[in-house]
């Protein structure tokens, strides 16, 4: 079904719409990653056969171009009759998963089994009755509108408008909701510089770390002599607990496939490339479908659209290097190169993709576009902070309440977020930290709660917005470690093309695991910060320029803990099992033996109905007797 | 020398690319993907037809963590050592796996072929945390406890 010019889009959109409306209700069943490993597969196949047995049509689909399934006034053929149950993407609230988000009434169900489908189906689609305990509750009250949910209610969503609300898989529901019509407007009212210059004014920068001018970029690529030119995708998203970039791909493909379709075309590019990480197939499949549809309907392709603008779009399959997400790595990358990074200049925009001018942007990034190119610069400058216009998405995670995938407007504050929407450290514990930006960002700390979270704030403070990961510690949590964390994260991913970070993000690694076996002593500390600063200075790629962030800025703020390690031989969290032991408190064992039945190295001694204890010079602190203790008695410290 | 069908398979998956260079990393990853893991026979083969020698082929190979030339067991459990699933005890379930597995330090596959054990950053499922994957399946919320339970679940499959 080719859709061959502006009007026949334009159909396609209005009869995707009514389609839409015509469904008599529609459940959407959350089919990203994390609710499909709770089981929503079995929850669509439960709902739509029980509709089924009803009688009633399930997904009419729409044909675009020609006769669709709808009457041509709009109305329904079936009188009604006719069911949406679609599968759609991520929420960003995996962790209540599986979700299904019923239409029109708008509620949310939570953790819900495929024993809740008969129920579900009985009274809420054939009753219009809501199933008051599989709403999400919080504080004693049950909330029925997925918009009222705190979660919910403090987030601005635009870029993941729709994720959670289309099938992502069936291009007519982008369609049904506006889709490519940014690229309509670009294509037939706009010259490609006039696109240019809209994303050079919304001042959009780019969503992938850096925050560089996206407008800045397309600017110098379209001014290139050479005519051959590529735009590339960066779905790279190594960050390790960020998946903002996923959800958008698994949900919202055509979102960001238009935006770079849109770029393709300001900058006078012919081909795209987009470059997913092996670990997130499921985006791989939902981009491959979505690129197949678009294809067939013309708008990749030649000729997009009879506008005489030609664009093709490939897929290229990471291999599991973190380095590759760094520009001249991916390039390198699809290549069928090592994924090593290169000198600067020349620069990606003069020499990129097979030597040629490249647009390399985030999906985040590309995300933003087709709002921008519909709705202007001045109303996306509205949005955010003066410097940081637009919204960004974070993945929250760690010790909160609500962990999950959120998008609030630039310049939102920590506190906002980790206690607003996030509902605050879980099990009530003390928030201690906040890592922001990942294995290359930097640690905030409680003063740091009203910081206005936009590029400009963050990099004053010694951290980084980076792709937007956002890990909450709460007291339990040892710096020391944490820091020993990312050290080996990055010292693994070191491409090992220049020394300062092949070698001295080796040498940090040991320094670290010396502290945290407690075996270090403050030259220590010395040499870790000495390093730290040498290997920011020399290394040649972002990588290895913020390898050290961690380390350093823990250093700063939590050195006392560092001392600690080195100087009383403590860890004050327990987390570093050399630095603690375990202890039984002979006011609280009842004697039952439990504890020393379990051990696996008999290191506890006792008489039954008599206090137990641990002989410190045979436990290897494996914290089995501590799970296992019926009164609370032992404790590690 | 690796049976026949096996050159016949990659001649296959070439014919799908073409045998410029740029293609080298797609097709040893379909290549993995039928086989597991990536027959050092088969990436020579492959270097041949894409006109590139044999080091170039094996360097850009040994370069990306996802290849490898050992053999793979039947099971490849996959668990995520990334930020979120670190903070929330992740280790502790690498740990039990270990032992359930009975690996040696070192040791990646049992020894009858049937599990294979790795690490990743990020599965992309961090609100579950910690996760696994056995063979792509995402496994949330892990803790050593159900990981016996997995592990006992699929020996018993097995042995039907
Ligand atoms: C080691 C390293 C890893 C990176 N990983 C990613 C990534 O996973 N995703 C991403 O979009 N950008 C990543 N970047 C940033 C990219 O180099 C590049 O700046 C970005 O993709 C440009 O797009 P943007 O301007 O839209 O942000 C990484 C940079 C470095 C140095
Ligand atoms: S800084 Fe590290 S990752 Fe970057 S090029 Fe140098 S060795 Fe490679
Ligand atoms: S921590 Fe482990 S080794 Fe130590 S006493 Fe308890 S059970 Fe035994
Ligand atoms: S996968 Fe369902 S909410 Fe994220
Ligand atoms: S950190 Fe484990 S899935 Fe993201």
């Amino acid at each position: 079904m080719r859709i061959a010019n502006r009007e026949e889009l334009a159909l396609a959109r209005e009869k995707s719409a009514q389609a839409m409306k015509a469904e008599s209700y529609r459940i959407l069943i959350c089919a990203g990653t994390g609710c499909l490993a709770g089981g929503s597969e079995k929850i669509y196949e439960k709902l739509v056969q029980l509709a089924k047995d009803q009688g009633q049509q399930v997904n009419v689909t729409v044909e675009f171009g020609e006769g669709i399934a709808h009457n041509s006034d709009g109305s329904c053929p079936v009188n009604g009759n006719c069911a949406g149950i679609k599968k759609s993407g991520c929420h960003g609230f995996c962790e209540m998963g599986p979700l299904v988000r019923i239409e029109p009434l708008g509620v949310l169900y939570i953790k819900v089994k495929e024993s809740d489908c008969e129920e579900i189906f009985n009274k809420t689609i054939l009753q219009g009755q809501v199933i008051e305990r599989l709403l999400y509750t919080m504080n004693g009250v049950a909330y029925k509108a997925q918009e009222d949910i705190p979660f919910y209610a403090k987030q601005t969503r635009l870029v993941l408008k729709n994720c959670g609300h289309i099938d992502s898989e069936h291009i007519s529901e982008y369609f049904a909701v506006g889709g490519y019509s940014a690229l309509e407007k670009a294509l037939f009212t706009m010259t490609p510089e006039e696109v240019v210059n809209c994303i050079y004014d919304s001042e959009l920068r780019g969503r992938g770390g850096g925050g560089f001018q996206t407008g800045y970029k397309w600017r110098q690529v379209a001014r290139q002599k050479e005519t051959i030119r590529y735009v590339v995708c960066n779905g790279d998203e190594g960050d390790p607990g960020a998946f903002m970039d996923r959800s958008v791909m698994e949900g919202d493909p055509h979102k960001m496939i238009e935006g770079m379709i849109i770029a393709g075309y300001a900058v006078g590019a012919q081909e795209g490339y987009i470059y997913v990480r092996a670990e997130y197939p499921l985006a791989i499949k939902r981009l491959k479908i979505a690129i197949a549809q678009a294809e067939e309907t013309g708008l990749l392709g030649e000729n997009i659209l009879g506008s005489g603008y030609s664009f093709k779009l490939h897929i290229n399959r990471g291999a599991g290097a973190f380095v590759c997400g760094e520009g001249s790595a991916l390039t390198a990358s699809i290549e069928g190169e090592r994924g090593m990074p290169r000198t600067k200049p020349p620069r990606t925009v003069e020499q990129g993709l097979f030597g040629k001018p490249t647009v390399l942007n985030n999906v985040e990034t590309y995300a933003n576009v087709p709002m921008i190119i519909n709705n202007g610069a001045a109303w996306y400058k509205s949005i955010g902070t003066e410097k940081s216009p637009g919204t960004k998405a974070f993945a929250v995670t760690g010790s909160i309440k609500n962990t999950g995938l959120i998008e609030v407007p630039m310049g939102t504050t920590l506190r906002e977020i980790v206690y607003e929407i996030g509902g605050g450290i879980k099990n009530d514990k003390k928030f201690k930290a906040v890592q922001i930006g990942g294995p290359s960002g930097g640690c905030l700390i409680g003063t740091d709660l009203d910081l206005p979270l936009d590029f400009d704030s963050l990099k004053k403070r010694g951290a980084m917005i980076g792709s937007g990961g956002l890990v909450i510690m709460d007291e339990d949590t040892c710096m020391v470690e944490v820091a020993r964390f990312f050290m080996n994260f990055t010292q693994n991913e070191s491409c090992g093309k220049c020394i300062p970070c092949r070698e001295g993000t080796k040498r940090m690694l040991e320094l670290l695991e010396e502290i945290v076996a407690g075996n270090g002593t403050m030259e220590h500390l010395d040499m870790l910060e000495e390093l730290g600063t040498a290997i920011t200075d020399t290394s040649l790629c972002g990588l290895g320029k913020s390898a050290a962030l961690p380390v350093l800025s823990t250093l700063r703020t939590f050195r006392d803990e560092y001392v600690e390690h080195v100087v009383d031989k403590r860890c004050r969290t327990g987390v570093c099992k050399s630095l603690c032991s375990i202890t039984i408190d002979p006011a609280k064992c009842k004697g039952c033996s439990k504890c020393a039945r379990n051990c696996p190295v008999s290191a506890i001694e006792g008489q039954i109905r008599n206090p137990y204890t641990i002989d410190q010079s045979k436990c290897i602190k494996c914290g089995a007797c501590l799970d296992n203790c019926p009164f609370g008695a032992i404790s590690r410290g | 020398m690796l049976d026949k069908s096996y050159y016949e398979k990659v001649d296959e998956i070439i014919a799908g690319y073409g045998t410029e260079s740029r293609f080298l990393i797609p097709i040893i990853q379909d290549v993995q993907s039928e086989y597991r893991y990536l027959p050092p026979e088969l990436l020579k083969y492959i270097a041949d037809k894409l006109h590139i020698t044999e080091a170039k082929a094996y360097s850009v190979a040994t370069f990306y963590e996802n290849f490898s030339f050992d053999q793979k067991g039947k099971y490849v459990i996959k668990v995520c050592d990334g930020t979120a699933c670190h903070v929330r005890k992740g280790t502790d379930v690498l740990e039990k796996l270990r032992e359930v597995l009975q690996l040696k330090p070192g040791q990646k596959t049992t020894d009858d072929m049937l599990f294979t054990l790795e690490t990743v950053s990020c599965l992309g499922a961090c609100g579950l945390a910690p996760v696994l994957t056995v063979n792509d399946e995402v496994h949330p919320a892990m803790t050593p406890d159900k990981v016996i339970d997995l592990i006992s679940s699929i020996m018993k499959e097995e042995q039907a």
